[in-house]
């Protein structure tokens, strides 16, 4: 759905769920998702319906995400750093995580 | 002016919702007088436990009636299911008062002893379990946490659902439900009652207070006496999380659908639009002491809430000897009692008197008896 104007710079690299994508310092880890074609961040706690990042902004709590092995983060606020672990978030969070 | 009702229940919140339904049960036209959006509504900002451990020390009766209530909860659930096709959520696995301190549990071991040593007390059962027997049951625990009370007969309710669930009920079973009818004054004329109102006269061959806090101003105007305390209490919660906490604890439980609630705390203050950060800071922070992997979990809301209180806590139900036909309900625990005001409350207002049998203890007559030494 996304692709970047500029490829230039795009040095980091993290992984989601275990799969290795490519991000640019500065990137957060919402866009960084959307842009290696990430599209669901994360399945609802009760219904379990698909999420996407939406408000971009910190608002909708929408791009909720788990990273470095803690839950419920939003991915739109968090700036990537190189060999960060994300990993989607499929239903509730587990408590200790 | 509105034809004449049965029975006209004043409160739309559980106690008067669970009234009003076992009412049209037993075949009375019944109207439920509400007020509008702005009401201080306690159905709306309870802690939903069905809880029996504790209850009734000072008034024996009491744990008997809620034991009663307790026992017939399942059931009652049952038949609201049958009746609108909506879950509750009723759970009754046992619950805990959890202790941080020695001091702590020894005090609740010596207050379960003086309620349970009271004469004529309802039987039950209500354990102290060390540390090692509660992590049985609630692998989470923390080390500070010494040790608990564990009763069986304890459990919760999806709260907000039971007052949806009431009010579908009510709905199909005719009642007419009248919102933003804040009942100004009540009279009784040629047999029947007058409650008058901003939309209008409603006019009843019997009424059942049920207005919690606002039971105390109500009652004066048939008769009755309802002296009341109120109290406010703050509710902290956290996001849905998956299921790790099997067992309600008094100020801690996981809700059906993943929320923790955090809660308990008593304040004097009866303004239900402030928050004070000191007590739910001090809320959450025992409760990450009871479960530690509660401590990077997100908080998603908070509020305060009115207790319905009486002024001894205990319950009132009487009838008015000045205007029959005249009744007050005035609990703190709507939930937990609610089966009891559906399924044996509501039949006897049905038949015109209450049985004194099961509900004599709870008269506000005894607040006119005074306190011994």
């Amino acid at each position: 759905m996304f692709r970047r104007l500029d490829d230039s710079g795009v040095t980091l690299s993290l992984t989601v769920d275990g799969k290795p994508i490519r991000a640019r310092s500065g990137d957060s880890v919402a866009a960084a998702m959307l842009a290696a074609g990430i599209e669901r961040c994360r399945a609802t706690p009760v219904s379990e319906a698909p999420r996407a990042p939406y408000c971009l902004m910190g608002v909708c709590f929408d791009c909720l995400v788990t990273i470095d092995g803690v839950g419920s983060r939003q991915a739109c606020l968090v700036p990537v750093r190189d060999g960060m672990a994300v990993e989607t978030q499929l239903g509730k969070r587990q408590a200790g995580r | 002016m509105k034809d004449g009702f049965d029975v006209a229940v004043v409160g739309g919140g559980l106690v008067g919702a669970a009234t009003a339904w076992g009412l049209a049960r037993e075949g009375c036209r019944v109207a439920l007088l509400d007020e509008g959006d702005r009401a201080v509504r306690a159905s709306r900002g309870n802690f939903a436990l069905v809880w029996v451990q504790s209850k009734g020390l000072g008034l024996a009766p009491y744990a008997g009636w809620t034991v009663r209530s307790s026992n017939a909860w399942g059931g009652f659930a049952d038949l609201l299911k049958q009746e609108t096709g909506l879950d509750v959520c009723f759970q009754r696995p046992g619950g805990f008062h959890l202790a941080l301190s020695e001091k702590e549990l020894e005090t609740r071991a010596n207050t379960l002893k003086r309620l349970h040593n009271q004469p004529d007390i309802v039987e039950y059962k209500t354990e102290i379990l060390e540390h090692s027997e509660v992590a049985k049951m609630l692998p989470d625990i923390g080390r500070e946490v010494v040790g608990g009370s564990y009763c069986p007969l304890d459990g919760h309710v999806n709260s907000l659902r039971l007052l949806r669930t009431l009010h579908t009920a009510l709905n199909a079973r005719g009642v007419a439900y009248l919102p933003s009818h804040r009942v100004e004054n009540i009279s009784k004329e040629g047999g029947e009652f007058r409650l008058a109102t901003p939309q209008g006269e409603v006019r009843a061959s019997r009424v059942a207070l049920a207005a919690g806090n606002a039971n105390m101003r109500l009652a004066p105007m048939v008769g009755l006496e309802a002296p009341m305390l109120p109290e406010r209490g703050q509710i902290v919660v956290t996001e849905r999380l998956r299921p790790f906490l099997n067992h309600p604890v008094v100020t801690l439980r996981q809700t059906d659908e993943g929320t923790v609630m955090i809660g308990d705390s008593k304040e004097e203050s009866t303004d239900p639009s402030g928050l004070t950060l000191g007590v739910s800071a001090t809320e959450a922070e025992r409760a990450v002491r009871m479960f530690p992997l509660l401590a990077n979990v997100n908080v998603v809301r908070t509020w305060s809430a009115i207790r319905v209180m009486t002024k001894d806590g205990f319950p009132i139900y009487d009838e008015s000897e000045t205007h029959p036909g005249a009744f007050v309900l005035c609990c703190h625990s709507g939930v937990t009692l609610c089966a009891n005001h559906a399924l044996t409350v509501a039949p006897m207002i049905a038949r015109g008197a209450l049985d004194k049998a099961l509900v004599a203890p709870f008269s506000a007559r005894r607040f006119h008896v005074p306190a011994a030494g």
